[in-house]
């Protein structure tokens, strides 16, 4: 038997004991997954448990260092290891924005101290991670962000506003983008990271055309950010910035990808003729949802080579893009697709019967796929630049 | 298995890639057609493909062959639909070879040796309609004792008139829609009271019209069994949809290339007209449509060289994705060209058209979104 076969089987016997029967539900919402942080509660002691053996295996972050809480797996046996989670229908033990996108940041880009004190944090969902990214005058243009980074010896004095932040009413720290250099565009960026308790930080609620409020307006009034929380160099701070959005499209690209959730093909199927005369007893609807269906398998695949690729060290870096773009707008679709199908029923905005407008407000919030994490016009101008090469304005 | 080539199916790319770009680039497809030449390919440049092996590709090594599978299959073909290079590769090395699979020793023993060496040509003979219907099969094929006698018709039969062998789907039993009563059989060009009309089609390839006027054929012809060659046609079929797939990838990009290629050169308002950005956006939206068309192919292509029992689907959504993404690259490459994209003279017009005969070869992207719909059971 081949090492892999061996490990694939040890694998399975130790989810197949350890992962509590709870954990192995679908999910019907993201409620019932956990998210981590100061404030977070389990929803269940399963929940609790889970999280615990999975961190003590180091299989939260299973290709990660085992001195940072991973388990040093490789690239084979980190995908041996999803595959048998999905096998078993194992949720993930740890949703966590942070751990895709500033964990590997930090493994890159981060200094020793900061890789101890924050990745076994990050693991054990202890702290919950914001992003200061976007502000009211930098959206696309990122890189013309404002927000201001005073040196004041032996520490930074951080003045500005940033927009869009996601939970950040919620989260215990924030990795932000601060301007150290108002001389240079690119060359004067700093990426900081700091306690959202600080004194002089605040968050206001945006309500979103879902009627949520995911995201924050987040105020920086004289924050005083110790020295040692710069990562990377001052003034490089871009290419931290850009290495983490690369991450970040992967995680969103995932979007498009029906995990966890009944495929439209299977949702067509529940529905077709049991309504006669109804929402799905329409050929040119069933038409529609056959070429989205063939769409979202192809991406599937899509997704499956982007992600045997990265672990090889293969294929060009901007193919994140693609996965993003394609992923996003897929995502879309889909959503606009279910609004299609259940017809009057997805109109409901507050009824219990609809789980309080779920499909509308699921869909309303798809339509933010395509411009957070960067535009779809933004991937398309990487593409165009990166891939193809085509020239420069 | 890595959703990416190995290395040795990468070397077999750089070895087929320079072969087809010296001895078959467009302008052999435009010297062929501008001859009128009545055959279609140059037998010549078919016997290279048997020296070089790569008609053996998926026989046995026991048998001459390569022992490869689906992806080294694809990646001939690739290339091929890159240089648009008429070839009976397809038919022949994919589709016949694929039939015979389910033949007899005997039978194999006949046909294999001949197409390794670039000596014989096969194809398959199932479109009867306008449409690409193999579960609606009306040729009959009637007994005579041990004997069978076909009557009927068959069309769009790539290189079906300078054929030395044709398989024959046919009807022995049941009624035109059912699975069950479907033979195949193994049909010499020269059989007495068959005819081909080889039409032009617009791409400049041939396909023929076949006429079975009282076709007699001992049992000996049948491939596998009687009334049951539903099974082999079916996978004969996965096989050159794969196939077919493959080819679009080539073609497509052979087309987007060409028109990156005419992006970074054509200056229009004193700048490159790649500079602007909404032939950008459309030659990126095209790009990413094409890459995961092409994982899809090469998903399909593992599937099937592994015998998953889900690679039926996969090559159903290789087939209809790569239409979708291939007629798109063609026709952006035509308009992005502008008014010399039209030209005759110029080849991109020539993507165009191959991209539009293999889209409907083996089925649109319609035929295998309807059964991929019906397969999930909606």
């Amino acid at each position: 038997m081949s090492d892999h076969e061996t490990f694939r089987q040890e694998t399975r016997a130790w989810l197949e004991t350890n992962c509590p029967p709870e954990m192995r539900q679908p999910i019907r919402s993201e409620d019932e997954l956990f998210w981590g942080g100061r404030r977070a509660s389990y929803i269940s002691a399963a929940q609790r448990i889970w999280l615990d053996r999975m961190a003590e295996k180091g299989w939260i972050a299973p290709d990660w260092p085992k001195e940072y809480g991973g388990a040093g797996l490789s690239p084979e046996e980190t995908n041996i290891l999803q595959t048998e989670m999905g096998r078993l229908g194992c949720r993930p033990p740890l949703s966590s924005f942070g751990l895709a996108t500033l964990g590997p940041t930090l493994l890159k880009y981060g200094t020793e101290e900061q890789k101890r004190e924050h990745l076994p944090k990050m693991l054990r969902g202890e702290i919950l991670w914001c992003q200061g990214y976007s502000e009211p005058g930098a959206g696309s243009d990122l890189a013309s962000l404002a927000t201001r980074a005073e040196d004041k010896g032996d520490h930074f004095l951080v003045n500005g506003q940033k927009i869009w932040t996601s939970g950040a009413d919620k989260a215990d720290w924030i990795f932000c983008l601060v301007r150290t250099d108002t001389s240079s565009k690119h060359n004067g960026i700093s990426f900081l990271l700091f306690d959202m308790e600080t004194p002089g930080v605040s968050t206001k609620l945006i309500k979103l055309i879902s009627g949520y409020s995911p995201f924050c307006e987040t105020f920086f009034d004289n924050v005083k950010v110790p020295k040692k929380n710069l990562v990377g160099e001052l003034n490089k701070g871009w290419d931290v910035a850009k290495y983490l959005l690369s991450h970040e499209r992967e995680s969103i690209s995932g979007e498009g990808l029906e995990t966890g959730q009944l495929s439209l093909g299977e949702m067509a199927k529940r529905t077709i003729g049991t309504e006669p005369g109804g929402r799905l007893d329409d050929p040119v609807l069933r038409a529609r949802i056959a070429l989205f269906e063939v769409r979202a398998q192809a991406f599937r695949a899509m997704s499956e080579r982007f992600v045997d690729e990265l672990k090889h060290e293969r294929g060009h870096p901007a193919q994140a893009s693609i996965m993003k773009y394609f992923g996003t707008e897929l995502n879309k679709q889909r959503h606009e697709l279910i609004m299609d199908a259940r017809g009057m029923d997805a109109l409901e905005w507050e009824s219990e019967r609809s789980r309080g407008g779920a499909d509308a407000r699921a869909w309303l919030r798809t339509k933010a796929n395509s411009i957070e994490g960067g535009t779809s016009e933004v991937q398309l101008n990487i593409i165009a630049k990166r891939i193809l090469q085509l020239p420069g304005a | 298995m890595p959703l990416f080539h190995t290395e040795q199916q990468a070397i077999l790319a750089d070895t087929v890639r320079p072969f087809l770009a010296e001895e078959a680039p467009i302008r052999h497809m435009r010297a062929l057609r501008d001859a009128d030449d009545r055959i279609g390919f140059s037998p010549q440049l078919w016997r290279s493909f048997g020296e070089l092996g790569l008609n053996g590709i998926l026989m046995d090594e026991s048998e001459g062959g390569l022992g490869l599978g689906h992806v080294e299959a694809g990646i001939v073909l690739e290339e091929i639909g890159r240089n648009l290079t008429p070839s009976p590769f397809l038919a022949t090395a994919v589709g016949a070879v694929t039939a015979l699979k389910s033949g007899s020793v005997s039978q194999r023993e006949t046909w294999l040796p001949r197409i390794l060496n670039g000596d014989a040509v096969g194809t398959l003979a199932v479109d009867e309609t306008v449409r690409h219907r193999p579960e609606r099969i009306t040729l009959q094929a009637d007994r005579i004792g041990s004997r069978f006698r076909l009557v009927g018709e068959k069309r769009f039969v790539t290189y079906g008139h300078v054929a030395d062998v044709l398989i024959v789907a046919a009807r022995t039993a049941g009624s035109e829609d059912e699975e069950l009563g479907v033979t195949l059989f193994l049909v010499e060009r020269e059989a007495a009271n068959l005819t081909a009309e080889a039409d032009r089609l617009t791409d400049a390839n041939l396909a023929a019209r076949l006429k079975f006027d009282g076709v007699e054929l001992s049992a000996d012809a049948v491939i596998g069994e009687i009334d049951h060659g539903f099974g082999a046609l079916s996978k004969t079929l996965s096989a050159l949809c794969a196939g077919v797939s493959a080819e679009m990838v080539g073609v497509a990009s052979g087309a987007l290339s060409m028109t990156v290629g005419y992006l970074n050169e054509r200056k229009q308002f004193d700048r490159l007209i790649g500079s602007f950005q909404a032939l950008q956006h459309r030659a990126a939206h095209l790009y990413a449509e094409m890459e995961v068309a092409r994982a899809a192919v090469l998903k399909a292509q593992q599937l099937l060289d592994s015998n998953d029992q889900t690679a039926e689907q996969a090559v159903m959504v290789a087939k209809a994705m790569t239409c979708m993404a291939s007629a798109l690259a063609v026709q952006e490459g035509v308009q992005m060209h502008g008014g010399i994209g039209m030209t005759d003279e110029y080849d991109v017009g020539f993507y165009m058209k191959r991209q539009r005969v293999l889209a409907e070869s083996f089925g649109g992207a319609d035929y295998h979104a309807n059964r991929l719909a019906r397969l999930a059971g909606y």
